[in-house]
């Protein structure tokens, strides 16, 4: 008997609204059919209305987790369209925090993928050490979830020792727990039964539907922005790239714990290594003509900024790819031929951040299916129409 | 006086009202126990030391409002919770705790009733497939052919390993194989074995965590329990607390020697040792991860059933060697 199951848009494994359409045959999926544009905020657009300084914490705002990563890669690319050189210790803060956002992040994935296992002990000590980080994290920028540590030019922020010595002393214990979750998430014998060849992705499937970060790192490609392409301070520092070849949910788990691990060094040589001096140069406030693509290496995968300057105080245009997006293809053939039963862990495993890879809505009549385009204008008047022929709201009656 | 004496009996105690309130008190043992092996404070608010969280839990849920879905058979949907419920709570009158006469055998304690409290908690697994089945929603329905499959992998397994006691003790009555190893209590060691293959078959008829398959809500939502709201989804969660009770209860009987001692002395030893067990419960619960439909089944008949087989020619070979 095959039937089909929504999964979403509203679903508990799922924490934003997408939907994934489910052909299954009893316990088997047979087919799978992803849908976007349930949280679409026009982000781009509201880009174009707002100047360079601005348009820095509304990028923030695309995504909770990686907040730093869409920052840090627009702030990126302005800086170089002003052809400004940020002093190396504003250099080294950015990029301290941008390794501490990544192990925030992938403590709080390492928590998802056990609650989406159903192994809640290892979600709730997960979470637990999260706060030695986030912690940090507020130390550092006041904040615990949009940091707004960056300017142009540099970073608002300063360290002093105290604060050097409270981030060395929690690297140490999360390095510690870590290695310890390393030890729990490749040993559980029941976690391990459930992730192990669970989401094949062969490596010639990664390469063909460009899949990125974590994703593509667990099945032996070991595609890194930092390395690869090295960006601002990463040609300095020692630090490898994390891959596994086992290509399945087991190989992710062990890519992203092994990645804390690398954090955890890279976090402590910009620490000891900070060099003295300022931490931010002024920033024009106008930017010369010109077009720019950043890339920065987020904890989901490689992030993209494209932004055009026509001159003026404000981008002309203002394109996100962030890489939630990149992984959506190969996440349907990870779901292929899989159980229902692994549905959440294969997704999860890509680490999705749904309305961050929101760029679009279809407009979908809900009888008949029929998709359309329709101009704004077109859609107002539709809007406005319905509105005065809907009956007049009265007060809302409980019933007892 | 006699007619006062069993209203008493089914209602008062041990009948409806202390089953509830005994199992609402396992209900918080094993969710303080879960919490704080997973270093979190668990119920703390109401009542001293949260104590009374759970039968807050129940009499919240019984006032929420109460859905039943257009497309399903009504009668059915609504009469299941109450038929689960009553089908645990009999259980719950034929454990050898209170009023009953090793000589006299009577209707709450007779030669067989071991075999009637296993069919009284197999019952409620069929009930739970109705219920899922009844309410026809794609989740529930998954939900429901993972209850029966997960079914044919445990019950074997746990019918094995709770008969061999018996067959030791020769009979098929829970307050006799009790007093048998309360005067031989060495013999208990030589079912240890088919009390941790109980103990794991239990976890898996209690579905909970490893064996929370049916209701998996990362997967599909409630699975079973979807549909279900208000007064009937607290009824639900009632049983499950007192099958959890009665559960434990019987594993004691059988392995853990039954509660010897009277009224009192031995209402203790109910409380201790239905404790133990639902310690040993929340453990197995803390300790593992959700595994999925088809490993449970190869798991139950690859490791489980074996184990069970040994236990029982274990049984049978003693008894050989005793007689």
């Amino acid at each position: 008997m095959s039937f089909q199951v929504p999964i979403g848009p509203q679903h508990p494994a799922l924490k934003e609204p997408i939907s994934l359409r489910m052909t299954v045959e009893g316990e088997v999926i047979t087919d799978v059919d992803i849908r976007l544009g349930y949280n679409h905020r026009g982000l781009e657009k509201l880009a174009e209305e707002k100047n360079w300084i601005q348009n820095i914490y509304l990028v923030e705002r695309i995504c909770g987790i990686c907040s730093h990563s869409h920052a840090t890669c627009y702030v990126q690319g302005v800086e170089k369209l002003m052809e400004l050189a940020p002093p190396r210790r504003g250099l080294y803060i950015r990029y301290l925090v941008s390794e501490l956002e990544r192990i925030h992040s992938h403590l709080l994935w390492l928590g998802v993928a056990g609650h989406e296992a159903g192994f809640d002990s290892f979600f709730m000590y997960t979470w637990r050490d999260r706060e030695i980080v986030m912690d940090l994290l507020e130390m550092i920028s006041g904040n615990r979830v949009h940091y707004a540590i960056n300017t142009l030019g540099g970073v608002r922020r300063d360290l002093d020792e105290g604060q050097k010595a409270k981030i060395l002393e929690g690297m140490v214990t999360l390095r510690k727990r870590s290695e310890y979750y390393f030890h729990i998430g490749a040993n559980e014998p029941s976690f391990v039964g459930r992730i192990a060849g669970v989401g094949l992705l062969p490596k010639d499937k990664v390469v063909a539907l460009c899949a990125v970060g974590p994703t593509a790192r667990a099945s032996g490609w070991a595609r890194d922005v930092r390395k690869e392409d090295p960006y601002a301070v990463y040609g300095e520092l020692d630090f490898e790239v994390a891959t596994a070849d086992t290509c399945d949910v087991l190989g992710r788990v062990v890519v992203r714990v092994k990645e804390l691990l690398e954090s955890y060094k890279l976090c402590e040589q910009m620490v000891r290594n900070l060099p003295a001096g300022d931490i931010a140069v002024k920033a024009p406030r106008k930017v010369k003509p010109g077009e720019v693509v950043s890339r920065y290496e987020a904890p989901r995968g490689e992030n993209i900024h494209y932004i055009k300057a026509n001159g003026t105080d404000k981008p002309e245009r203002l394109k996100v790819r962030a890489p939630t997006l990149a992984n959506y293809p190969a996440t349907v053939e990870m779901l292929r031929k899989g159980f229902i039963a692994d549905i959440p862990l294969i997704f999860a495993a890509i680490d999705p951040c749904i309305c961050c890879a929101e760029r679009a809505v279809t407009l979908v009549k809900a009888g008949s299916g029929e998709e359309s385009v329709v101009r704004m204008s077109d859609l107002r008047r539709q809007a406005i129409a319905r509105h005065q022929n809907a009956p007049v709201k009265r007060n809302a009656v409980w019933p007892l | 006086m006699a007619v006062v004496r069993t209203l008493l009996y089914l209602v008062v105690y041990p009948g409806l009202l202390f089953l509830f309130v005994y199992s609402t008190f396992c209900e918080w043992f094993d969710r303080k126990v879960y919490a704080r092996l997973q270093n979190r404070m668990g119920p703390t608010h109401t009542g001293r030391f949260g104590l009374l969280q759970p039968i807050a839990d129940f009499f919240k849920l019984m006032a929420k409002e109460d859905i039943v879905p257009e497309a399903s058979d009504k009668r059915l949907f609504t009469v299941l919770p109450i038929i689960g419920l009553a089908v645990v709570s009999t259980a719950g009158l034929l454990l050898p705790v209170w009023n009953f006469d090793l000589a006299n055998p009577g209707l709450t304690s007779f030669s067989g009733d071991i075999i009637v409290v296993l069919y009284l908690l197999s019952l409620p697994t069929l009930i739970l497939f109705l219920a899922a089945w009844s309410s026809t929603n794609p989740f529930s329905t998954i939900g429901g052919a993972r209850v029966l499959t997960m079914l044919f992998g445990y019950e074997v397994p746990l019918f094995l390993t709770i008969l061999s006691p018996a067959i030791l003790a020769d009979s098929w009555r829970l307050a006799e194989i009790a007093a048998f190893y309360q005067a031989k209590p060495l013999l208990l060691l030589t079912n240890l074995l088919g009390f941790l293959v109980a103990v794991i078959a239990v976890q898996a008829k209690l579905e909970r965590t490893p064996f929370d398959i049916p209701h998996a809500e990362t997967e599909i939502v409630g699975g079973t329990f979807t549909e279900y709201s208000g007064k009937k989804l607290a009824l639900f969660r009632l049983t499950f607390d007192i099958e959890l009770v009665i559960s434990s209860g019987l594993l004691a009987t059988v392995f853990l020697g039954g509660f010897p001692g009277g009224a009192v002395v031995g209402f203790i030893h109910f409380v201790v040792k239905t404790l133990f067990v639902i310690f040993l419960l929340s453990l197995l619960r803390a300790l593992t991860s959700r595994i999925r439909i088809d490993q449970v089944v190869s798991f139950a008949w690859k490791y489980l059933a074996p184990l069970a087989v040994l236990q029982l020619l274990v049984a049978i070979l003693l008894k050989g060697l005793l007689s």
